[in-house]
């Protein structure tokens, strides 16, 4: 599969019908989580700001995924030279710290009234905010080099360094014999060995908004990818251009 | 729960621009994904008939 779409013109065709389709099933999943997350009761604990976590839980989510997306791609365009694999890491970068972005303003919301702080320099907060840093450095760094081919290797290496952050996002709020982050937010409830430990009247709406925000970035991945597959295609025809 | 419930809540005042920013970066992250891929479609695709004779 991977391989078939280092192939620009198999990934143009693929994209062309998967990229719209990745967007009809986002719409079909978030609308529906939106009703029944509006309609749900409020926590015995959190009252109303519970319906915080169905844009703020998918947000940070999609932004660890969007983080592997972009490693992923980074190791295939450094390991193979796959010039799909490097527009496909550049398109990422923005998508990551627009989602980011999204968990960190919406988590700040949650925790004024819960935690009676904006923000606090706790572990998840803490990483959450370095990957933030991390995707807008890659969007800078390869921002800051004029020669796309020179561009590939330091943005690779930043964007495969950075799969530590990721790491330590998840590692952040877990308590195990070995290791045991001691946390103001919360820890793991969703995908945990024993199963999640929230009601089925909040895990079907943060069930449908996750899924939902994930093929919403797929579709943006993917449209976005097309794009710089159309810049360079551009800028390649204006080199032949100015050489004739 | 009402509407009216909703926008009159006490938590209302972090709720709702909550929703307001997700909205406001999802409409960002669309139109900027959509208007960059037309543009450079369009330019490749300028550049490309100016090449054919």
């Amino acid at each position: 599969m991977l391989t078939a779409l280092a192939n620009p013109h198999r990934f143009m065709a693929f994209s062309r019908w998967a990229a719209p389709l990745c967007g009809a099933l986002a719409v079909l999943l978030i609308a529906p989580g939106l009703w029944l997350g509006l309609a749900a009761p409020p926590d015995y604990q959190q009252g109303t700001t519970v319906r915080i976590m169905f844009v703020h839980v998918p947000a940070a989510w999609t932004s660890m995924f969007a983080y592997a997306c972009l490693g992923g791609s980074s190791l295939i365009s450094l390991v193979f030279r796959h010039a799909i694999a490097d527009a496909a890491a550049r398109a990422a970068a923005p998508l990551g710290a627009g989602f980011t972005l999204l968990a960190l303003i919406t988590g700040s919301l949650w925790g004024r009234p819960m935690w009676g702080a904006w923000w606090v320099w706790d572990a998840r907060l803490t990483s959450v905010f370095v990957l933030f840093l991390l995707f807008v450095g890659y969007v800078a760094l390869r921002s800051a080099i004029d020669d796309e081919r020179k561009a590939v290797t330091p943005a690779a290496i930043l964007a495969l360094s950075g799969l530590i952050v990721l790491a330590i996002v998840k590692l952040s709020v877990e308590c195990t014999p070995i290791l045991c982050v001691n946390t103001l937010h919360q820890g793991e409830s969703i995908f945990r060995a024993d199963g999640p430990t929230i009601a089925p009247v909040f895990l079907i709406p943060l069930a449908l908004m996750g899924a939902g925000y994930t093929f919403a970035f797929g579709a943006l991945w993917l449209e976005r990818t097309r794009g710089e597959v159309w810049r360079r295609r551009a800028e390649a025809l204006e080199v032949q251009a100015a050489g004739r | 729960m009402t509407l009216a419930a909703l926008l009159h809540d006490k938590y209302a005042v972090f709720v709702w621009p909550a929703y307001a920013v997700t909205a406001v970066i999802f409409v960002w992250m669309v139109a900027d994904t959509i208007a960059r891929a037309r543009r450079w479609r369009r330019e490749a695709e300028r550049l490309e008939a100016e090449r054919t004779p």
